[in-house]
């Protein structure tokens, strides 16, 4: 690292530089910006998971919107997605210190609760009845049709509603435990 | 009418961001829809008088037969001119009295207001469900405006009292209102007026709805949360405790009133529990020395007043019913207002402190005074009309003459405790040091005066509150009667009446002092509220008792609960009843028979294992197992889920064991112990084994709603794939349902763990401290660590 900024305060943006750091991390290794203990750490896994995660997280999304037609649906999405936190979570530990994903548990459940019931009762709006469902069919360039059913929203408020639960389980009895048994090792001390 | 209700509890949604800063203007804002409700309803009133106000009905769930339905009649309209009307005054003048950015004043704007909004749903409400949420919703309202912050003790018990008198009254109501619904064939209310339902369901539900009507307007023996509720700022106690919410008890009479017609004991019942609340909280106000103690004893004892009025079911006794609604809900709200700016300027509201206020604020002195001649019944106002008409309606012989003798007895002592009141308040008294108090400002006394000109009003102006009332008691009756509200009838009986109550007042009250003095050397006797303390003492004790003893805290006494109700309940059946298992097939492909056997084996090892983490990785290959069983048979959703849940199982599993010993057992337990717990494990395995096979070989073709669901997914939910339109479409309910129990359970499971944690955290933080007092030389690091 000093040496690397001996060099660049030196000799600046030179080519060497961008050959030998071209793809070298620019921020945090992990998301959350926190490492396990050396003694716990494996960097093999740190790895994966670093490569994994967006697209777990895609595919989660796809089992949302592909639940319609095919296998999937909000809770298996909201379940894969859940496990790419956990494979976060075993990684780098300390997933309520995380930066990029701020929202409390509690209250994405929360969101997800009030979603789906608050789409439940949408129709009633335009004079249906409670949980009635629509579709929508419209034609995007370069998609070609896209057609919504309106209880695709009940299916997005069950998949954050269930990412919330298994936060919730890291934060308790993954973050909760680890920092129990730091603690009482600490008293050992 | 629907939108004007949800109007007040929109705009007291946004208001929580602006009563931080701008008190004032917060609750002018919050003034607007009540407002709004009654500009309304003036502009309907023609029409109503003459029998045709709006109707509006929403059906939210049709094929459920829930829906929202609404009437604006004449009683409605009544209540709604003093929900909305004195709502907006209550409401102006809570932006003066509340302190300015005060936390009771952030609480009190929105809570005010959505309160507003309930009771106006409540009053318009043409629907017994409708009435019966709205109902619900004005106590939740009245727990936390009494609450407010609930930093004392006394508001968290006055609040709570409040919460379960009325809320065991009201679902008591709700279950008179199922029977009532159910046996008329509909829940309207105007339909079930039309053609009541007779014989004994009605009884027992007009039984059951008046133990909610006697909750809510604090009837005998339920009247002593009222007083309680007296905690509350004063703007709340005018607004929910004398001019609005405990009329509902009243309302809820006279509005059932046509329904209930046929009910023979409904009279007498209103007649008893009226005059012995009208009397006992009478003679209660005649000794309380707190303002607001008084006047809340007042508002009881009116409401017994009412009640008697309203269950009598006459032409005259529903005119005057409908005329004390007003006549009360005008000068209770003047008197309280008044009595709030007394102890706002005064500093104090005990009657013994007060002396010589009627001098430092002239104009809330008179309209007091107005109020009070109101209240205890003299002309020109409104309440002596009302009474006038109270009279007239116990004219009759029998009974009526009981009645008539209680209702002179009780006014006798409205006509005392109203000149108490009085004296109490403004008078100069001998020995009491003169208090100092700044004039009022403007807006404090100007909604009490408001109200106190409507006491006057409606008295001089006889005819329009004979047009407000007549329109409801000729629907009561079902004809017109002949008498009107007036001021003058002549010399007749009432008249007469009038004046004995008020010499006989007069006298009560000239003598009170004396007879305080021979209350006291009185015994106690029974009091509701040391009934009220000891029913709620035993049952937390019953409560206590049973927890103990079903909740031992041990996780296989539990289980061994569960997995012998299993057995006994529906497992007795499977021995008792004949169920042969047909079409018994080994395999359907070869494939499932390697897979049957890795799960076989996975099993077998767990009943073997030491150690909890081979026990936990040996349940994790059963459940992939099972997984697999699902893809072979066809179901990929399923099998996805099911790989899935199993995953986080394993995952949420190895975490927790990271906190548990490695083996189950360090030592090997007696074999007392072991051997019925074999048992009872293979009985439930035996039965879970053998019910799975039958269950399965029972249902060889797809069921009519497997095909019905197949049919329709595509055009009804425009879904290919069955099982999502099953979850999101066609048992959408359900899925709400299940998701709801989800965040429940992980909402309560995270503050388990998580409270366990921080009591852990506290004990040792204690432990350490200990420590470090002893020990000072190390108390710096000590504490560090402990902070972090």
């Amino acid at each position: 690292m000093t040496e690397h900024e001996h060099r660049e305060k030196s000799g600046g943006p030179s080519s060497t530089e961008s050959w030998f750091r071209s793809d070298a991390p620019a921020e945090r290794w992990l998301l959350s910006g926190y490492s396990r203990d050396s003694r716990e750490r494996t960097i093999l896994l740190e790895l994966v998971v670093r490569v994994l995660f967006p697209t777990v997280i895609v595919f989660s999304l796809y089992l949302l919107f592909a639940g319609h037609s095919r296998s999937g649906g909000g809770f298996s999405g909201g379940l894969v997605a859940g496990q790419a936190f956990v494979l976060r979570y075993l990684a780098g530990g300390r997933l309520d210190d995380s930066s990029t994903f701020s929202m409390r548990p509690p209250v994405l459940i929360g969101v997800g609760l009030t979603i789906a019931v608050l789409m439940g009762f949408l129709p009633v709006l335009f004079g249906g009845l409670v949980l009635e469902s629509g579709t929508f069919a419209f034609t995007a360039p370069l998609l070609g049709k896209i057609k919504i059913a309106s209880n695709l929203f009940l299916d997005v408020g069950v998949y954050l509603l269930i990412i919330g639960v298994v936060l919730d389980l890291l934060r308790t009895l993954g973050s909760g435990v680890e920092a129990d048994i730091a603690a009482s090792g600490e008293e050992r001390r | 009418m629907l939108a004007l209700v949800v109007a007040h509890l929109l705009v007291s949604l946004v208001l929580p961001g602006l009563t931080g800063r701008h008190t004032r203007i917060a609750f002018g804002v919050a003034a607007l829809p009540p407002a709004a409700a009654l500009c309304w309803v003036l502009a309907h009133s023609r029409a109503v008088l003459s029998g045709a106000g709006p109707v509006e009905a929403v059906n939210w769930a049709g094929p459920l037969g829930l829906g929202f339905a609404f009437r604006l009649d004449a009683l409605a309209l009544v209540m709604t001119l003093l929900v909305s009307g004195i709502g907006v005054l209550v409401l102006l003048y809570a932006g003066w009295y509340f302190e300015r950015g005060s936390g009771d004043a952030r609480r009190s704007a929105p809570l005010l207001l959505a309160f507003a909004g309930v009771m106006l749903g409540l009053v318009l409400a043409d629907d017994l469900l409708t009435l019966y949420v709205f109902w619900e919703l004005t106590t939740i309202c009245s727990f936390l405006l009494v609450g407010q912050s609930g930093v004392t003790r006394e508001s968290r018990r006055s609040s709570l009292q409040a919460l379960l008198v009325t809320a065991l009254g009201g679902l008591v109501m709700l279950l008179g209102f199922i029977v009532l619904g159910e046996a008329g064939g509909s829940y309207r209310i105007s339909e079930l007026a039309e053609n009541p339902p007779t014989g004994a369901p009605l009884s027992v539900a007009a039984g059951l709805i008046l133990a909610g009507a006697f909750t809510k307007s604090a009837q005998l023996p339920f009247h002593n949360w009222l007083p309680a509720a007296m905690v509350a700022p004063t703007p709340i106690s005018t607004y929910l405790h004398a001019a609005s919410m405990v009329k509902a008890g009243v309302f809820l009479i006279a509005r059932l009133a046509p329904v209930l017609a046929g009910v023979a004991f409904l009279p007498a019942v209103t007649a008893v529990f009226g005059i012995a609340t009208m009397l006992v909280a009478g003679w209660r106000a005649l000794r309380e020395n707190d303002l607001k103690l008084l006047l809340a004893y007042g508002t009881v004892s009116q409401l017994g007043f009412m009640t008697v009025l309203a269950g009598s079911g006459s032409y005259t006794g529903s005119l005057a019913v409908a005329a004390m609604l007003l006549a009360h809900g005008t000068f209770k709200a003047t008197l309280f207002l008044a009595t709030g700016v007394v102890d706002h300027q005064a500093g104090t509201r005990d009657i013994r402190e007060l002396s010589g206020v009627a001098g430092r604020l002239p104009w809330v002195t008179t309209v007091s005074v107005v109020a009070a001649m109101s209240m205890a019944g003299l002309p020109p106002m409104v309440g002596f009309v009302a009474k006038e008409a109270a009279f007239e309606a116990f004219l009759g012989g029998g009974w009526d003459v009981a009645v008539e003798v209680g209702l002179i007895l009780g006014s006798m002592l409205t006509v005392a405790y109203s000149a108490r009141m009085l004296w109490g308040a403004f008078a100069v008294k001998p020995g009491v040091r003169r208090n100092e108090a700044d004039p009022a400002p403007a807006a404090l006394w100007i909604p009490p005066a408001v109200t106190a000109l409507g006491c006057l009003a409606l008295g001089v102006g006889y005819p329009l509150t004979d047009a407000l009332t007549s329109a409801y008691a000729g629907r009561i009756a079902g004809h017109e009667g002949e008498y009107h509200l007036g001021l003058w009838h002549g010399f007749n009986p009432p008249l007469a009446f009038s004046a004995l109550t008020l010499l006989g007042g007069l006298a009560l009250f000239a003598l009170n002092t004396r007879l305080n003095r021979r209350r006291e050397l009185l015994p106690a006797g029974m009091s509701a509220q040391h009934g009220y303390e000891r029913v709620m003492g035993s049952l937390e004790r019953v409560a206590v008792g049973v927890t103990g003893r079903i909740q031992v805290g041990s996780l296989p006494t539990y289980l061994a609960i569960i997995l012998l109700t299993v057995l006994v309940v529906p497992g007795s059946v499977l021995l008792f009843r004949e169920t042969p298992v047909e079409n018994l097939r080994w395999w359907d492909r070869m494939l499932q028979l390697p897979l049957a056997l890795v799960i076989l084996i996975a099993a077998a090892g767990v009943a073997r294992a030491r150690r909890r983490m081979t026990a936990v990785l040996l349940v994790g290959v059963v459940g992939y197992g099972i997984g697999g069983m699902f893809v072979l048979g066809g179901g990929p959703d399923l099998a996805l889920t099911q790989f899935l849940v199993e995953t986080l199982t394993l995952v949420a599993f190895v975490l927790v064991l990271r906190r548990l010993p490695a083996r189950f057992t360090e030592t090997e337990s007696s074999r007392g112990v072991r051997v019925p717990k074999v048992l009872l494990a293979l009985g439930g395995g035996v039965f879970v084994g053998f019910a799975s096979l039958i269950f399965s070989s029972a249902r060889d073709t797809a069921s009519e709603v497997s095909v019905q669901y197949l049919e329709h997914a595509e055009e009804g939910t425009s879904a290919t794939n069955v099982v999502n339109a099953i979850i999101v479409d066609f048992r959408a309910f359900d899925t709400v349902g299940e998701i709801s129990v989800l965040a429940v359970t992980a909402t309560g499971v995270a503050s388990l763990v998580l409270t366990a944690r921080s009591s852990r955290r506290r004990r040792h933080a204690r432990s350490r401290r200990d420590i470090a007092v002893t020990s000072p030389g190390t108390s710096s690091g000590e504490r560090g660590s402990e902070v972090s």
